[in-house]
């Protein structure tokens, strides 16, 4: 039977989630209104004030803000109270190279948890479940997020940090660990790792998993959950919005709920920025309606995605996104096509390779050149040059299909390519445009 | 019918010797090498005087290997040995997929062929019934 953690809201009809957000985006426009300056320019710029906000399909008029927003604010212009009443910070990784200050207060912080605290109800957690956090601590979201979640849900919390893999491996073991969180490369690594030690899914204590902070597939999806004898569950956000738990999955597997009554997400054209209707792919778009620290009105996320409404089995009403298709920033033009990592990926662990590799592009002769790196896996292996090579053409073909264009395909010797223990560096772009 | 290991190296310098060294540390004799390329990657085929202690030290220093069932013989080495053995081969219709030679050591006359061959089983079998002696794994460990 599905569990939830804040049942009265997560199952609310729509009509009650509209007026919640009626309610709340009327105040928190005024809010913003009244404390971030920056914000409130850009409203005038555009000719709205707050009284044009009178409720949620009012959200289009306000003006968007960016990543180059929030580099142009930092630290404190987009600042919605005083600093006294912060209690902590947080910053984005700064995979895409701009690093991002976040501010909470504590109700920032409680709301938050409890959007972890959902994710991780519903992938079967209760307060008898030992929970292992492996995403990093730090100023990176993943660490906090799921502790303070852990802690409302009840969980016994194991707060691992990333790293030290074979003391997770421990941990796990002597502590049954039953739910375990961190980025999938990671989760597939620990997966890989408890293997080699002769680890088999019925020798490991857990049954869920949370994996988040990076694009993964369904491939990778099943891989892990074979190896680890697991169901994993994605888990969605951004430090922007507070860190993971904006969205997350259901028992379907099928979508990812958004937490609607703190965040209201928009699909637009990233070209135009018009609002595109429910069910068509754009980019995502978010407002916080309770965050008061951080109060980011229609953000641009830069990821790829597709919203859905259709009834969900598991109860939640909150509406459903897909997986991210990757981010307009990890999204790769090579030869003129686009070619997003995880497109990559699912040729890869299709054609039964690890889900760790390497994408590099390069130029040659005002041409791009694109190789795919990936390692030699003992099943894959023969001691004939000709079998090898017949998989490698299956690749290069598989990789043609998926993506439209040809790629080079590179083995090379196990353990060669980088682990992440944080975010996986899957792109080199030797280009110099 | 003797165990072969297969390596795969990753074209670039240093590779072979980084699993020379492996086998010296762990005091793995090589009794034959050979080495098949591609523009990208390699593969050495080796036959060692212990090969489950071989592979299990390649795998544990990550490296991918594995062991496949491969044929030898020790032939006199003069003239006409090969032919004659290939002879013997061609009327077995034993299929060769690839084969690569060692001297024997100072003193003896004799040179060992290692084959890899379709249906080594088989093969073996009907090489057995035209009168050879393939090596065996022991054979090998005192060459």
């Amino acid at each position: 039977m599905e569990r939830y953690f804040q049942k009265e809201i997560e199952c609310a009809s729509r009509e009650e989630i509209k007026a919640m957000q009626d309610e709340k985006i009327v105040a928190q426009v005024k809010h913003v209104w009244e404390n971030v300056p920056y914000y409130k320019k850009k409203m005038e710029k555009k000719g709205v004030t707050p009284d044009d906000i009178k409720g949620i399909d009012d959200l289009y008029k306000l003006p968007f803000l960016s990543k180059a927003d929030l580099r142009d604010a930092y630290p404190y212009g987009l600042l919605g109270v005083p600093l006294d009443e912060c209690v902590r910070i947080h910053s984005t990784s700064g995979t895409t190279g701009k690093r991002v200050v976040a501010f909470y207060t504590q109700d920032d912080i409680d709301l938050w948890d409890d959007c972890c605290a959902r994710a991780i109800v519903a992938a079967g957690g209760t307060k008898s479940d030992v929970c292992q956090v492996s995403y990093g601590y730090g100023l990176f979201t993943g660490g906090a997020g799921l502790n303070g979640g852990s802690h409302k849900v009840g969980c016994l919390t194991l707060p691992m940090s990333s790293g030290s893999t074979d003391r997770q491996i421990m941990f796990n073991q002597d502590l049954q660990a039953t739910i375990l969180c961190c980025t999938p490369s990671y989760a597939a690594y620990l997966g890989e790792r408890m293997k080699e030690m002769g680890y088999g899914p019925d020798e490991i204590p857990l049954k869920a998993g949370i994996f988040g902070a990076e694009a993964w597939s369904e491939e990778m999806r099943h891989d892990i959950e074979k190896t680890l004898g697991i169901k994993a569950y994605d888990i969605y956000g951004l430090t922007e919005l507070s860190g993971p738990g904006v969205a997350f999955e259901c028992s379907e597997q099928n979508g990812m709920h958004i937490n609607e009554d703190h965040f209201v997400a928009e699909i637009i054209d990233p070209d135009t920025e018009e609002v595109l209707p429910i069910g068509s792919e754009g980019e995502l778009v978010f407002t916080a309606l309770d965050k008061k620290a951080f109060p980011l009105l229609r953000y641009r996320t830069r990821d790829i995605c597709r919203l859905s409404l259709e009834k969900c089995s598991c109860g939640r009403t909150h509406v459903r996104m897909c997986k991210p298709k990757g981010r307009t920033d990890d999204m790769l033009i090579i030869r003129g096509v686009n070619v997003f990592p995880s497109q990559i990926e699912t040729v890869l662990i299709n054609h039964g390779y690890a889900a760790n590799y390497q994408i590099i592009v390069g130029r040659v002769n005002n041409t791009d050149t694109l190789d795919v790196k990936v390692e030699m896996t003992p099943e894959m292996f023969t001691d004939n040059i000709g079998d090898i090579e017949a998989r490698q053409k299956e690749l290069v073909d598989g990789l043609k299909a998926m993506l439209g264009i040809k790629a080079k395909v590179i083995l090379v010797a196990p353990k060669t390519i980088q682990r992440s223990e944080g975010k996986a560096v899957r792109v080199i772009d030797n280009r110099k445009i | 019918m003797i165990n072969q290991i297969s390596v795969f190296l990753e074209n670039k310098p240093g590779t072979l010797n980084n699993l020379t060294e492996i086998l010296a540390n762990n005091k793995i004799g090589i009794r034959a090498l050979s080495l098949a390329e591609t523009k990208d990657f390699g593969i050495a085929r080796l036959i060692v005087d212990d090969a489950y202690e071989a592979i299990t030290v390649l795998k544990d220093n990550d490296f991918v290997a594995r062991l496949s069932p491969v044929i030898a013989f020790e032939i006199p080495d003069q003239i006409g040995g090969l032919n004659k053995l290939m002879t013997e081969f061609s009327a077995a219709k034993v299929n060769v997929e690839y084969m690569y030679a060692s001297l024997g050591s100072k003193g003896t006359n004799n040179a060992y062929m290692i084959f890899r061959v379709a249906h080594t089983e088989d093969s073996e079998a009907a090489l057995i019934g035209r009168g050879l002696k393939p090596l065996t794994q022991d054979d090998v460990a005192n060459i």
